[in-house]
């Protein structure tokens, strides 16, 4: 039952998010230079990478191949997150417009309609850009089947931390309707962050980063698995396996969170 | 009496809003809380065609947004087609439909066909129930031209038609229109309306309108909601509205010549202009005995009966509930 209704809410998500796609195709060439220039920006971050590693040999221990495992795969888990439900940081919008009180008239659930509504392809600049930086990292790990199941868990479970911050964070604009900067902060802040090896960071921060937000499941403790070393900030090892777990519980949280937010939802005047 | 439940029922239904306000030499911003809609108690049986109208801020919007599941009511109960509308939201969706007349639930770039077609699936509507439903509504809409045509080239007036097919492609039981009429010019109106007349009439679809033109209340609904200060103060038939209001018709009489001021029972005269006399007399009272008393005793030209203008009673109405 439960399992029937997720598909169909993936269904619903499809057929509302093509309309979107169709939609923007209606000015394919705005689309094209979105694109383009999405993809321009974000190559231009990892360059900034490169020309630091040009006056470094490594970063507090890490060489450019692992930095870059480091920065695709939180780069990777952002970009599909980001494209899949990137809108969920507009609801402030949607209620001072009215669009959220049209969406909650129609039979599909709430949080599909809006993570899908708007739905763009321009994010797929950054998708590419961070696929490439972890294709090529990627070639430096010595590669054995449990790595190889570490980091497919870790990409899928770096796109549940994610969306779980940016649905949780998003909510926060049911109580005070203009926040979105507020939740950048932390999503978009957060993947700034994980791009770095976090032991140059003060442990106080890698802990809140490893317990309250938790972003340092998307690549950091299993990257230091893919690339066989241990925690030089002497954190426990189980952590390197401990991605699935914290993907689902920050999800879990942010749904609780979301319907909590719904329920408190007051509109606007008219 | 009939024992099924009434589609929409609501009682003692309350929601309030909690209000910062800032105050002069305060720092902190003191926290108010503001009485939307209260002690609000009325039911709509299946069939009905149902004006809820109201001044600006009165609650109307606040109470459609209860009765779609939109807000959740602070106090009291709602059931809309025996659900919690709140609670079961997205299965009441299903039995609703709900055209907000100035945003439209259309996609903008694309053609209309498009976005009826994503709402079938929505909806998952049966695709020989959804070709009937199309081809009918198009029709009786008139909107066959504009279907492939994209949304932002069309009129108002044919979008708010394409907004309400949109809303009524799912046979909803209960169709809620906010202001369907505003903007729109005399003829669309008038077609507008004779439509969801129609739609009434032979799908039995429930009606609940809000709107400030109270054209569409004449032309539409048997029954009339005024809302004021976030509950019910009237709540009956349009005649019975103008009873309570203390609206009068209006008798015009013209005479063969100029005379004192007419004086015959049951009516009194307003004005006077030459031969030309304005006489009041109350709105459920009938016209007959006047004209037949003033015929009887006076040499008349012309007469004429104006009818109460509805705008004054509510307005009335409303002066009185401050």
């Amino acid at each position: 039952m439960a399992e029937s209704s997720a598909v169909l809410h993936l269904r619903s998500y499809l057929q509302i998010a093509w309309l979107w796609i169709r939609a923007a195709w209606q000015y394919p060439t705005s689309f094209v230079l979105l694109a383009v220039g999405n993809g321009l920006i974000t190559a231009l971050d990892f360059v900034g990478l490169w020309i630091m590693f040009a006056h470094l040999d490594d970063l507090a221990g890490f060489t450019l191949p692992e930095v870059a495992l480091l920065y695709g795969s939180a780069s990777l888990a952002l970009a599909v997150a980001d494209t899949a439900i990137g809108s969920v940081e507009r609801i402030g919008t949607y209620i001072r417009t009215g669009r959220l009180d049209q969406m909650m008239t129609k039979p599909v659930p709430l949080l599909v309609q809006v993570c899908a509504d708007q739905f763009t392809l321009r994010r797929l600049g950054r998708l590419t850009q961070a696929s490439i930086v972890f294709g090529w990292a990627c070639t430096y790990v010595d590669w054995t089947p449990a790595r190889v199941v570490v980091a497919v868990s870790m990409l899928v479970s770096g796109g549940l931390v994610f969306f779980g911050l940016f649905v949780g964070f998003s909510c926060v604009q049911f109580w005070t309707t203009d926040a979105t900067e507020f939740a950048n902060a932390f999503t978009y802040g957060g993947a700034t962050v994980t791009q770095y090896p976090l032991n140059i960071f003060p442990r106080e921060v890698l802990v809140g980063l490893t317990f309250v937000i938790p972003v340092a499941f998307v690549n950091w403790y299993p990257c230091l698995f893919l690339l066989g070393r241990s925690d030089p900030t002497g954190m426990p090892e189980a952590l390197q396996f401990a991605s699935p777990v914290a993907g689902v519980l920050t999800m879990a949280a942010a749904l609780l969170v979301w319907r909590s937010g719904v329920r408190h939802y007051t509109s606007t005047g008219s | 009496m009939s024992v099924t439940e009434p589609l929409i029922d609501v009682r003692d239904l309350e929601r309030t809003f909690d209000v910062r306000r800032r105050v002069e030499g305060r720092r902190r911003r003191v926290r108010d809380s503001v009485l939307a809609v209260h002690d609000l108690t009325f039911s709509v049986d299946a069939g009905e065609m149902v004006g809820y109208i109201g001044p600006n801020g009165a609650g109307k919007s606040t109470t459609i947004k209860m009765l779609t599941g939109i807000l959740v009511p602070t106090g009291g109960q709602v059931r809309v087609a025996g659900l919690d509308p709140s609670r079961d939201r997205v299965e009441l969706a299903r039995r609703i439909g709900v055209v907000f007349g100035q945003r439209s639930t259309l996609w903008w770039d694309l053609p209309l066909r498009d976005s009826f077609a994503l709402l079938q699936k929505m909806y998952r509507i049966p695709p020989a129930r959804y070709r009937d439903n199309l081809d009918r509504f198009v029709d009786l809409l008139d909107l066959g031209d504009q279907l492939d045509t994209p949304v932002r080239q069309l009129s108002l007036g044919q979008r708010m038609r394409g907004d309400i097919t949109a809303a009524l492609l799912h046979d909803p039981e209960v169709l809620y229109l906010d202001e369907p009429t505003i903007g729109l010019d005399v003829v669309s109106k008038g077609r507008l309306r004779e439509f969801l007349r129609a739609l009434n009439d032979e799908r039995g679809t429930t009606l609940v309108l809000t709107t400030h033109d109270l054209q569409d209340i004449e032309a539409l609904c048997d029954r009339v909601i005024v809302i004021d200060h976030g509950t019910s103060v009237f709540d009956g038939p349009l005649a019975g509205l103008h009873e309570q209001g203390g609206s009068t018709r209006t008798l015009v009489v013209d005479l063969v010549d100029e005379a004192p001021p007419i004086e015959v029972p049951g009516a009194v005269v307003r004005r006077v202009e030459g031969p030309r006399q304005w006489l009041s007399f109350p709105a459920e009272a009938s016209a007959a005995p006047v004209v037949a008393a003033v015929a009887a005793s006076y040499d008349v030209a012309d007469l004429s009966i104006q009818e109460p203008d509805i705008e004054d009673v509510i307005r009335e109405l409303y002066s009185r509930g401050a």
